[in-house]
């Protein structure tokens, strides 16, 4: 634990750990759209940035992305200065002009006082405010199925060559993981569709409601070495299951006590 | 055959410098990327097979060499003849047989292929009396354009190796003190203290430590670089050496764009002229040192040149920048230590270790020492390749050595910086160029790139153009420089097209600010800097096309009017130049443009030869 100073208050830290979290442990609200913490930080939204300072720095200050830079001993961070808030409605402007139709985008300008961007409105523009979060948790999972493609303004979450990504597994997990909903996907009868592709859904061997998708089931078998029979249950017939084997040992043992 | 210490080496030179004394006349054909595009390479066949073919005495084909850039690319192809210093421009093939006849058999001048004087027609001989050489001081080039850069020989008779030779003999802190006294800062842009840099890495505690040259290059019309890699490689290879041995390093890449073939064909031959000579690989001149280079081909992103985009791409990931509170010096290349220098960094090193730190830093200015080369480009009369001694005026590159505005047109501004940097106005010519001269007055030293605008050019345009180059070059991954150059962009269209409201400056320069503040990597950070420095000494122009819908220089075709004046002499030959037939007009009557047709394309006022076409 290292003491540092948030907004003029002294508080401790863990050494290493980003300033973010300690900020946030602070109760101090200070927004992020790329960050989460099942994903290793990016630093592509910039809401987060903060101005820090050390005393032997004799005044000078830098303004940093405070889910990117590390707690070091002494130093003193501001998280409200006007300077930042300026740059957080600048920001949410710019946003607001790419994604208009966007409510998450829209309740946090909001917050911050802007119903409106000074810009104008990008005719293409669409949900996707390009956080990476999809991108990374992907990675995260060992599929790498999509990526952010090209570059410049046109950059894109896509598969390879912007065609539907081939290694994807149908988890789902980009569309749980994106904050502004943008991800679509169906589920139809035994079939998913996601990234333009389609997948099979495996169905509960007792209650045939739809579990995973048969990649997604492979896929975990081979990373987690499970056994095909755990996939053949739906997660509440399991956990019945489970209940009734606990049952059964419970009354087993207490015939043993007995 | 592998040179074993430095006496070896050094036996070696004097070998080669005899061997060279044997043709004591030589043809320096130039095929830089300038001449060679105007078709230099066939001057050079054509010098080869003429001579093979006569028989005269003192001339063989061994005296035909061809080099790198000579420089003054506009005149090309050029040749030079040593050691007369005859220097030949505008030469074409089938005027090499007239050469050979007069300039080598009889020793005549031709006067027609000297370079003559913009405007005057003073004819010079000699390279070195023409004042675009004569005002030059060359380090990072000095051999570029003089040696044939395929020919390791040709590099070891001019003293090449030699630094490296000196450097092994000296422990690794005094290499880099040598270079901190020379207070050399890094080419490449920002320039970083080269010796301090090597400093710090060289007291990282790591198991392996890289030395990376940045050849990327990515500014459009800078061709710095790529002159060096390609007419001088060895001096590139040299540079990085010595720097293995200050740092303690046993690998090393030069990144280089795809779109620089001859560049890389050139890097891979002196590779590999090295290891054959033992001057890369294990046991360097018999010191001791280990150290090889491979060659990482990049996509030729601009983005790929910063620092850490280049690391990520060299190790076979997307060259995305990454943010970084850890310096790549400290965590680089496979997060291990790495010093990442530009093309001609390193290929001034060599120099410094030979003639000492203490002499370069007597060069340029105290906080800018030495020499810088930069590319010349846009309306100036000589375009073309120089190096300058820092501190030089911007008035003394551009007229003196540049020759001034061609067409008698005036001076409007100077973008130095590449498309990044910032325009410079005609009351900022007397500035010193140098790092922090250049930064204060709003623009930057960047690689070495310098577009010289004349009062043809409009300022919102050309902030429209630089701005558009980044929006696409931003690698798109943080939102100030993804969405906040673009809009930028965006709006400096509007007002090109004379669609600018009152308060469009006023958003646009509050969305600069927060770019720069919010951006990820030097990209956004330096972005908006087209904007800024125009509108920072041109506002004017910025309000004439918003509050009077006018483009005072003519450029802005939805704010201009072509109208035919009474100087039309009925000539006929506006008519047909226009693509979409808005001009009629019988021969010696003056002719009429139908406005409601014409879109302002210029295609009339380009051809017109009486000055007979008005932009309103
Ligand atoms: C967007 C961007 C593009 C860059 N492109 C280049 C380049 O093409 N060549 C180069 O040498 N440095 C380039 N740089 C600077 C490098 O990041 C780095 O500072 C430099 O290569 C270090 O070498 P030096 O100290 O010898 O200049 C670029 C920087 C940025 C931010
Ligand atoms: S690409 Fe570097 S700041 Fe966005």
């Amino acid at each position: 634990m290292v003491t540092i100073t948030i907004n003029g208050k002294a508080v401790q830290a863990n050494e290493g750990e980003m300033l973010l979290a300690a900020i946030r442990r602070q109760g101090i609200d200070t927004p992020a759209l790329c960050h989460h913490d099942a994903i290793e930080p990016c630093g592509s939204c910039r809401l987060c940035m903060v101005e820090i300072t050390k005393k032997e720095w004799e005044g000078w200050t830098r303004s940093v992305t405070s889910c990117l830079y590390p707690v070091e001993p002494g130093l003193i961070v501001s998280t409200h200065t006007p300077q930042l808030l300026e740059l957080r409605k600048t920001i949410l402007e710019l946003y607001l002009a790419r994604s208009s139709q966007s409510e998450v985008i829209q309740k946090m300008a909001e917050d911050y006082g802007i119903t409106h961007s000074s810009f104008p409105v990008i005719p293409d523009g669409d949900d996707c405010i390009m956080c990476y979060a999809c991108t990374r948790i992907c990675e995260e999972l060992g599929c790498f199925a999509i990526s952010a493609v090209d570059r410049g303004h046109d950059k894109k979450v896509s598969g390879p060559l912007r065609q539907p990504p081939p290694d994807c597994i149908g988890c789902l997990s980009c569309a749980h993981i994106c904050p502004t909903g943008f991800i679509k996907w169906q589920d139809l009868d035994s079939t998913r569709t996601i990234w333009e592709r389609q997948f099979e859904l495996l169905s509960c061997r007792t209650c045939g409601k739809r579990t995973i998708t048969r990649d997604f089931a492979e896929y975990l078998m081979k990373k987690r070495n499970l056994p095909a029979a755990y996939f053949e249950l739906c997660d509440d017939c399991k956990r019945t299951e489970t209940a009734k084997t606990m049952g059964k040992i419970v009354v087993a043992a207490q015939e043993v006590l007995k | 055959m592998r040179i074993t210490s430095a006496e070896h080496l050094t036996q070696l030179q004097k070998e080669y410098q005899k061997e060279a004394a044997k043709f004591p006349r030589k043809i320096l054909v130039c095929l830089g990327p300038g001449c060679l595009a105007a078709g230099s390479d066939r001057i050079y066949d054509a010098f080869l097979n003429h001579i093979a073919q006569r028989n005269i005495k003192g001339i063989t084909v061994e005296a035909v060499k061809k080099t790198g850039c000579h420089g003054l690319c506009t005149q090309g192809p050029l040749v030079t003849i040593e050691p007369d210093g005859l220097f030949y421009t505008r030469i074409q093939a089938k005027g090499v047989p007239e050469i050979i006849e007069k300039t080598l058999e009889k020793n005549e001048v031709i006067t027609k292929l000297l370079y003559s004087t913009p405007g005057k027609s003073q004819k010079i001989e000699k390279w070195a009396d023409i004042p675009f050489y004569s005002h030059q001081m060359r380090i990072g080039l000095r051999n570029v354009g003089q040696i044939d850069p395929e020919n390791i020989k040709d590099y070891v008779a001019v003293g090449g190796y030699q630094a490296l030779a000196k450097a092994l003999t000296m422990t690794p802190e005094q290499v880099i003190s040598e270079v901190k006294t020379s207070g050399l800062r890094g080419r490449g842009g920002a320039g970083f203290p080269t010796g301090k840099k090597w400093e710090t890495c060289r007291k990282v505690d790591s198991d392996i430590r890289y030395v990376i040259c940045n050849g990327d290059e990515g500014d459009p019309g800078a061709f710095m670089d790529r002159c060096i890699m390609e007419g001088d490689p060895h001096s590139v290879l040299e540079g990085m050496i010595i720097c293995a041995h200050a740092v303690g390093s046993i690998s090393g890449y030069i990144y280089v764009r795809e779109e620089y073939p001859l560049a890389i064909l050139n890097l891979q031959k002196a590779i590999e002229a090295a290891r054959e000579f033992g001057l890369l690989g294990k046991n360097i001149l018999g010191s001791g040192l280990n150290f090889d280079i491979k060659i990482s081909r990049g996509g030729g992103a601009f983005v790929c040149g910063e620092s850490s985009a280049l690391m990520r791409s060299v190790a076979g990931e997307v060259g995305e920048p990454r943010a970084k509170y850890i310096r790549s010096v400290i965590k680089g290349l496979h997060d291990k230590p790495t010093v990442l220098n530009n093309v001609e960094s390193f290929a001034t090193v060599p120099v410094i270790i030979n003639e000492g730190g203490k002499k370069f830093a007597s060069i340029g200015t105290p906080r800018s020492t030495g020499t810088k080369a930069f590319s010349l480009a846009g309306k100036i009369n000589n375009t073309g390749l120089i190096e300058v001694p820092m501190g030089i005026s911007l008035r003394e590159i551009i007229f003196d050595i540049g020759g001034g505005i061609p067409d008698g047109r005036k001076f409007k501004a100077v973008q130095t910086g590449g498309p990044s940097g910032g325009c410079l106005p005609e009351s900022k010519l007397d500035l010193p160029v140098d790092f922090d001269s250049l930064t204060e007055a709003g623009s930057m030293m960047g690689s070495g790139g310098m577009i010289i605008m004349d009062d043809r050019t409009c300022m919102v345009d050309v902030a429209k153009y630089f701005l558009g180059f980044l929006v696409e070059e931003s690698c798109g991954k943080c939102v100030p420089c993804r969405e906040g150059l673009y809009q930028l962009h965006a709006l400096c269209v509007r007002i090109t097209e004379g669609k600018g409201e009152p308060g469009d400056l006023e958003l646009m320069e509050k969305l600069s600010k927060y770019i720069q503040l919010g951006s990820l990597c030097g990209l956004g950070q330096s972005g908006p800097n087209p904007f800024m420095s125009t509108l920072e000494h041109f506002r004017e122009e910025y309000e004439a096309h918003i509050n009077h819908k006018k483009c005072p220089a003519g450029v802005c075709r939805a704010l201009i009017k072509y109208e035919i004046i009474d100087a039309c002499t009925g000539c006929l030959a506006c008519i047909p130049v226009c693509p979409v037939g808005a001009i009629t007009g019988e021969k010696k009557k003056k002719h009429f443009i139908n406005q409601a047709i014409c879109d302002q394309c210029g295609s009339c006022y380009a051809v017109c030869q009486f000055d007979a076409i008005e932009v309103k």
